[in-house]
This record gives structure tokens, C-alpha cells and sequence, in this order.
């Protein structure tokens, strides 16, 4: 089953095209990233999928539903975790939860979330007492506690140092584990290699590519890299056993060495910095 | 209705939290009465006793700070801090949201209101009102246009920052020149002229007028009409403009 499905979406604000086409699906109970430095369209792709912004073309189904004419019982199967992580900051963690708990028509048990995203020492800390790294597990909580379908992270990590970032993937994986469907933007490619079953890499509004993380470091061919004649030669390919056997062969035969002979499969960062400059 | 009564009940919690909003919205217009009252209460102004004349302008500076400044102020720190785009993303209907938010400025309103007639009879010894029913529609008529104009001036604000400088501005001098405080009469004519278009200049009169000369709240249909226009100003400007988002940076 598929959760959504975006074909052809378009956005411009003033004379700046944010969106020129971006089509993609996510499937039921995948984390999907959209990937893309500062710019690319993301937030404005996950804007108009959680009904905040009106898009100028396209078509877009979420869970069925077009954002743009969604009814109320929709945004009940759906929970967003924004850019901001805003709450009230004078209640407690617990009170937050059960402020927003009363929303739904059958929300998740309060101090099951509270477990779920790991913040059982803090249920009765106010919010204005928690570290960055609290604050986003809670938020992660209001997402949840409406018991969605699907979840919305705008950026989840930014600006969090290491260890609050792997605190964050913790909670992520968890809600995957909970069977939901995870749409994910996020300018950091190892939290899309973590994280993604999917990835759709975003450049200046277009999808630039797409596929599992690993389908993305394979795309590209393997670098042979090797100095002849005091010059780097650099042979790409999507065969390199046959082109490193003829390689290696004729020099076999010649009786001389590749000098420097490197063999490597670009990494995810090269690729993504590849694909987005 | 259940929603409703929900988030009303986090909003009041959320209200009784809040120490500034508490203190400078609350609590402060009944200090000022205490220290106005023991300082010319039993002077004579206007043919009225000082205490009685200054209940009545009191009632409004607790209406324009409870009504009007702490909800701009809090609404306007929610959206920028991005709680009130959090909270569309949520099932609750922005209709149950803002009627919780308006009822719990409206009870904060009546409280402040009752401790501040306690207060004139038990420090001041001002007679209770005779024509309370008068006066309940006008402190209703009061809160509804001076929220609505509340709701208006969210839409002038654009950063949480500036938010309590921007609207201190606009209503602490608005009490004063009203009469909040003092006797209008004895302003200078530039700022009686100002006086004279304020809202909160004919709700204190329509008040004084129900509180101290056994008007009814319908023989004053002139102030009625000037309260009620503002508010209606308010209210247009609020269901033009409102946002739930906060300002592109």
C-alpha cells in the first residue's frame, strides 16, 4: 500500500520556482527521507503535505486525502514533529501530552508515549526544564500521542550535538517499530543512510535521485584510480572486475607496476555532494 | 462541547501558570487601585468621592490589561514561538481553540473585576453596584470589543520580542488618557481631543455613569454604540489578518 503519492508538485514564491516538478511515493511502514542542503524545497515539499501550504501544481494524496481539502478527522492520522519544536512552556511533560491527548478520539495512553520516547524520569519537569535533546523526544510524543499513521519530521536534529542525535535516531527507529510511515527531511546524509529505507536526494526543486541508500552509493560506477607516466588516471565504471583484470593483465604482461593503484566505491557524502553542487 | 471544555481547562492552567501574565495583567491593576485609592480616595472629583470615581476607571484599566494587552502579548508570543501552527497541525478546531483562549481571558477578566469591587468595599468603603445586572452587560460589551481589539493588534505585532514593548505602549497610555487613573477634565485640551476617540474613554464613562449615577446600561446608547464600533473594527481586522503561523524571517 502506498501512504503517499506526490506527481508533478509545483510551488513558486514570487519569482523564485521553490518547486519544479518533485514526484515521489512512500510506501506504508517505510521511513522515506528527502534529503537536500538548506533551499532544495524540503520544508516546502513536507509544508504541503501537512496542509500548510497550498501548492501551485501537481497532485498530492496523503493517506488518500488531498492535504489541501483535508478534513479534520485526517490530521488525527497524522503527526508532525516541526522545525521548532514550540510547546507551552510552563506545563509539565506529562500535562503537555495530556493537553494534547485530549484532541484525538482515541489517543495513545499518555504514559505509554512518555516510555516510548524515553522520558520517564522527566514526566513531571516542566517543559521550560528540559535540555534540546528532551524537548525534541517530547516533541516526538506530541507527534505520536494521536496514535498516527504517518509522521512528519521536519529536520529532527538540527543542531543537536552527537550524542542528542543518536538519542533522536533511537526514538525515530522506535516509532518505525511501531509500524509507522516516517517522512524524514534532513541535510544530513549519515541520518539518511541510518535512518531511510528510501531516499529521494532534492536539488533547487527537482529530485536529482532516488532509491535505498545503498542503491544510491551504487548508482555511480567504481573509481579505478591509478599514475602512469607521473599523470592520475582516473577510469569509472560499472564493471570493475573485468576492467581491473584487463588492467592488471597488460601490465602482468608488460612487467610493470601500477603505481598508486586505488579501487573504491564513492561514498554517500560524494555522491550527495556530487548530485547537489 | 467536550473539546472544548478540555482545552479550556489547559488554558486556564496555562493562564494561573504564567507570572508575568499574573503579575502585569493582574495583579498590578489591583495594587494600583489599592495605592490610588489610599492616596485620594476621600478626595472629591467630579462630585463623585474619589474612591467611588476611581473603582469605576480601575474596572477599565483591568479590562484593557487582562482583555486586550495580556491576550495580544500571549497570542503573540504562541504564534511567533510557532504553538499555535503546532496546534493546527492537531485535530482541535481553531474555532474550540480561540473560544478556550477567550473564555479563560474572559474569566481572568470577571475575577480581576470582583476583586476589584472586594477591594473598593472592603479598603474604600465604595457601595456595591445597585444596577449590577447594567453592569455585568457592560463589562461583557467591555471584554468582547477590547478582546476583538486584542486579537486585532497581533496582527500589528510581528516578533515575540517586540511584543510586550508594542503593546504596553498602546494600552498604558491609552488607560491614562482615558481616565484610568484620573479625572479626564483636568487634561490638557490636546489630550482630551485624543480622549475622545479612545474606546476605553466611554467605557469607563458608560461604567461610572452605571456604577455612580443609577444609569442603566440602555440610557447611554452613545457610548454602547462607540464600545461595540471599536470592537467591530477589532474584530474585522482580526478575521482579515489573523495568522497561526509565524512571521517569514
Amino acid at each position: 500500500m502506498t501512504a503517499v503519492v506526490v506527481e508533478d508538485l509545483r510551488k513558486r514564491y514570487g519569482e523564485h520556482e521553490a518547486l519544479r516538478g518533485v514526484s515521489f511515493e512512500i510506501r506504508e511502514g517505510e521511513v522515506f527521507s528527502l534529503l537536500g542542503p538548506n533551499g532544495a524545497g524540503k520544508t516546502t515539499t513536507i509544508e504541503i503535505l501537512e496542509g500548510y501550504r497550498r501548492r501551485d501544481d501537481g497532485s498530492v494524496s496523503v493517506l488518500g486525502i488531498d492535504p489541501a481539502r483535508a478534513p479534520r478527522e485526517w490530521r488525527a492520522r497524522i503527526g508532525v514533529v516541526l522545525q521548532s519544536s514550540a510547546m507551552y512552556e510552563n506545563l509539565s511533560v506529562r500535562e503537555s501530552l495530556a493537553l494534547f491527548a485530549g484532541y484525538y478520539d482515541s489517543p495513545r495512553p499518555v504514559d505509554e508515549v512518555i516510555g516510548v520516547v524515553g522520558l520517564e524520569e522527566k514526566a513531571h519537569t516542566v517543559v521550560r526544564k528540559l535540555s534540546g535533546g528532551q524537548r525534541r523526544r517530547l516533541d516526538f510524543g506530541l507527534a505520536l500521542i494521536g496514535d498516527p499513521e504517518l509522521i512528519f519530521l521536519d529536520e529532527p536534529t538540527t543542531g543537536f550535538d552527537p550524542a542528542a542525535r543518536r538519542a533522536a535516531w533511537g526514538t525515530i527507529r522506535s516509532l518505525r517499530g511501531l509500524g509507522k510511515t516516517i517522512l524524514l527531511t534532513t541535510h544530513y546524509l549519515d541520518e539518511a543512510e541510518q535512518l531511510s529505507d528510501r531516499v529521494a536526494v532534492l536539488r533547487e526543486g527537482r529530485i536529482v535521485a532516488s532509491g535505498t541508500p545503498a542503491d544510491l552509493t551504487r548508482t555511480p560506477a567504481t573509481e579505478i584510480r591509478y599514475r602512469e607516466n607521473g599523470k592520475d588516471v582516473v577510469l569509472r565504471t560499472e564493471q570493475p572486475t573485468r576492467v581491473l583484470a584487463e588492467l592488471t593483465g597488460r601490465a602482468v604482461e608488460d612487467g610493470r607496476e601500477l603505481e598508486a593503484l586505488e579501487v573504491r566505491r564513492p561514498s554517500l557524502e560524494e555522491v550527495y555532494l556530487e548530485l547537489t553542487e | 462541547m467536550k473539546i472544548f471544555l478540555h482545552e479550556l481547562r489547559g488554558q486556564l492552567v496555562l493562564y494561573t501558570r504564567s507570572k508575568e501574565l499574573a503579575f502585569f495583567t493582574f495583579l498590578l491593576p489591583l495594587i494600583l487601585f489599592v495605592l490610588l485609592g489610599a492616596t485620594y480616595g476621600d478626595d472629591k472629583i467630579n462630585n463623585d468621592r474619589g474612591a467611588d470615581f476611581l473603582e469605576a476607571g480601575m474596572l477599565g484599566y483591568g479590562l484593557v490589561s487582562t482583555a486586550f494587552a495580556g491576550l495580544a502579548i500571549f497570542m503573540v508570543i504562541r504564534r511567533e514561538s510557532g504553538i499555535l501552527k503546532r496546534v493546527r497541525a492537531t485535530p482541535l478546531p481553531a474555532s474550540a481553540y480561540l473560544a478556550a483562549v477567550l473564555t479563560a481571558t474572559l474569566i481572568a477578566f470577571a475575577v480581576n473585576s470582583v476583586c476589584m469591587i472586594a477591594i473598593g468595599r472592603g479598603l474604600f468603603s465604595v457601595p456595591l453596584p445597585a444596577r449590577w445586572l447594567s453592569l455585568v452587560v457592560t463589562l461583557l460589551l467591555g471584554a468582547a470589543a477590547f478582546a476583538a481589539l486584542g486579537l486585532a493588534m497581533t496582527v500589528i505585532v510581528r516578533s515575540a520580542e517586540g511584543a510586550s514593548a508594542t503593546v504596553n505602549a498602546v494600552y498604558l497610555p491609552m488607560a491614562f488618557i482615558s481616565g484610568s487613573f484620573f479625572s479626564p477634565h483636568s487634561f490638557p485640551q490636546f489630550l482630551r481631543a485624543i480622549a475622545d476617540v479612545l474606546p476605553l474613554t466611554y467605557f469607563i464613562r458608560l461604567t461610572r455613569d452605571v456604577m455612580l449615577h443609577g444609569h442603566q446600561f440602555w440610557d447611554n446608547w452613545g457610548d454602547v454604540g462607540v464600545i461595540a464600533a471599536w470592537g467591530a473594527i477589532g474584530a474585522l481586522v482580526a478575521i482579515w489578518r489573523f495568522r497561526w503561523e509565524p512571521a517569514e524571517r
